[in-house]
């Protein structure tokens, strides 16, 4: 088994090359001269200049690409064009919000979604079934910042149970943090909560018809024991593969969620960014959000052979 | 468990489970699936919202880009029936002529993306040199989340319809590819190729003849949700401000530029917000349907 994981940690490895690869690509294949389309519009030839000698441009391209690369080796991911700072510090400081969001949603989704898929299960076809169906399409298909907007007007302006938007730090309290989390949590969690609670009903329906489900229900096990100690923990890597795998749902989700709530996170950096032209940091956080997404799914895949007696490689 | 119509989405009819010999045309089992409530009402909405969209000019509607100070935030009336912006511009007009924005968008992107997808699945399906090579760059390109990819695109180029187009379709092709390609690799290993390749015929009449036609039930499927996800996309992009530019009417800039004022005016952000949801809702209750008649094995995995 180590060496299956010590396998599938070496072949992560080209993938975040090929992203790294793909980024640099980008910048250098748009049309232009890429200093001048990093300085922006109104950049003096001096500035110009200064940018070139940091990225090298007058080097061959697969020496520039080398330097890049082993530059971000170093966690070096180049340094903001609007305030000068190193990316990597703009992102430590803005860490906070993005990680209590994600995880508040992850934890709220596993809470609710799991459950949701077993009771569909439970009667495929049934009233209890339709309705969790109904709803994971509509999680699916209404967009975050819709949501989120209709939270605000319902729970916040309307009921004023909730502040409309803005952060605070766990350090000014617990409820003040936590009430301010809860709507974007909300959310978020609509459509990662329709993607696991449909994969936990298909993979629960598929373990149903399993000789060893016959086996408990014939030794007399009540209708929930067998779907939770016997079908639920058998469809357990369906369902963790597609938490992992809806990791790339919730980072869209994340900078979208953020705006709408203004949460100072990494979402509000990408599109304040985006907003200033500063391609540094858009660069920065887009590695940074990739390698996020192919460690967790590493993560999730070492996880479950970790823990799953049958998966032996 | 498949045998149990539940198994499959709950919006369409179980008629895929009959008996083979008496399978319906696909005409009447598209007819069959709308007796199911949500199918019908999906058909109605999106018809409705390509109804509007190719009729805006003629519905009442008034330029959707004129400013008129006098009318500034007017509730809904005669004149305006969902009132006016920040800037005197009616709502109802841009609504329509948004609808115009989104499905230029979704049918542009669709079709560009399908093709490309296509035209590079089959070569890296059937050339296995090229299908090493291609596949590691659509893994990098995949393991980037497309939104994010999308704003990189258009920060860098600017933002009009082409490269917002361009940005959607870019994250989107290597999910075409992938599909192309398993679909290519599978038809591959049929008898009836493998007595193509030994009867002599030509490399591009056995992609065209034998190849391409297999892909066209799962890119049909694919193609209705590349559909939703690419109006998602721009509407996205807009209302975070790398999208298209402000002038455009489109569902995202209302909701962007309605943003400022949601407190006061929340119909403002609420309206195109709840018509962009609509649109979603059904094309993905369509793709849904589309997929149990035309690929049942996609169907189950699901």
């Amino acid at each position: 088994m180590i060496s299956y994981i010590l396998k599938r940690v070496i072949a992560t490895l080209p993938v975040m090359l090929m992203v790294a690869i793909v980024v640099f690509a980008i910048l250098r294949l748009t049309p232009g001269d890429p200093a001048a389309i990093l300085a922006g519009d109104d950049a003096s030839g001096e500035q110009l200049e200064r940018i070139r000698q940091m990225m090298g441009l007058d080097q061959p391209i697969l020496t520039q690409l080398y330097v890049w690369v082993r530059q971000l080796l170093t966690g070096d991911l180049g340094v903001s064009l609007l305030s000068n700072t190193p990316v990597i510090q703009m992102i430590g400081a803005r860490v906070g919000p993005t990680l209590s969001l994600a995880l508040s949603t992850i934890i709220f989704t596993v809470l609710v979604a799991v459950p949701m898929g077993v009771i569909a299960a439970r009667r495929p076809g049934g009233w209890l079934d339709r309705t969790v169906m109904t709803f994971s399409v509509l999680g699916f298909s209404i967009p975050t910042f819709v949501v989120g907007y209709l939270l605000i007007y319902w729970l916040a302006l309307k009921l004023g149970w909730f502040p409309v938007q803005g952060y605070a730090p766990l350090a000014k309290g617990v409820w003040p943090y936590a009430q301010r989390l809860i709507l974007p949590t909300l959310a978020l969690s609509g459509i990662y909560i329709a993607l696991v609670a449909r994969m936990t009903r298909s993979s629960v329906m598929d373990v149903m018809g399993e000789d060893f489900i016959r086996t408990a229900r014939a030794k007399g096990a009540t209708e929930w024991s067998v779907l939770l100690r016997h079908a639920l923990r058998n469809a357990a890597v369906p369902i963790v593969t597609v938490i992992g795998i809806g990791i790339a749902s919730l980072i869209t989700g994340v900078v979208v969620t953020e705006s709408v709530f203004n949460l100072p996170g990494l979402g509000r950096l990408v599109v304040e960014a985006v907003l200033a032209r500063d391609y540094p940091v858009i660069q920065g956080l887009i590695l940074l959000f990739s390698f996020t997404y192919i460690l967790i799914n590493l993560l999730v895949d070492v996880l479950y052979t970790a823990f799953d007696p049958r998966i032996r490689y | 468990m498949s045998t149990s119509p539940a198994d499959r989405n709950i919006l369409s009819t179980p008629s895929s489970d009959e008996p083979r010999s008496a399978k319906p045309s696909f005409a009447r089992r598209l007819l069959r699936s709308a007796r199911s409530l949500p199918v019908l009402v999906a058909f109605v909405v999106l018809a409705l919202v390509v109804f509007l969209a190719i009729f805006a000019p003629w519905l009442g509607t008034t330029d959707p880009i004129a400013i008129d100070p006098g009318s500034r935030f007017a509730s809904s009336s005669a004149v305006h029936w969902f009132g006016s912006d920040a800037f005197g511009r009616d709502v109802y007009s841009r609504l329509l002529h948004g609808a115009r924005v989104s499905l230029i968008v979704g049918l542009g992107a669709t079709f560009a993306s399908v093709l490309l997808g296509l035209v590079i699945g089959v070569f890296a399906g059937y050339f296995p040199r090229v299908d090493a090579v291609v596949m590691r760059v659509m893994d990098g390109v995949m393991a980037i989340p497309s939104i994010l990819l999308a704003i990189a695109l258009v920060s860098l180029t600017g933002a009009t319809l082409v490269t917002v187009l361009v940005a959607i379709i870019v994250p989107e092709i290597p999910r075409v590819v992938r599909l192309v390609r398993s679909v290519i690799l599978n038809v591959r290993s049929e008898a009836y190729v493998e007595a193509a390749i030994l009867l002599g015929t030509p490399m591009w009449r056995m992609l065209t003849r034998h190849m391409v036609p297999n892909t066209v039930a799962p890119l049909i499927v694919q193609g209705t949700f590349i559909f939703a996800s690419a109006i998602l996309t721009e509407a996205t992009l807009s209302f975070l401000g790398a999208g298209l530019p402000s002038e455009i009417p489109s569902w995202g800039n209302m909701m962007a530029d309605g943003r400022t004022y949601f407190q006061l005016y929340p119909g403002l952000v609420l309206y195109p917000g709840i018509v962009l949801a609509l649109t979603l809702l059904s094309s993905n209750i369509i793709g849904d349907v589309l997929r149990d008649l035309l690929d049942p094995k996609m169907a189950k995995r699901t």
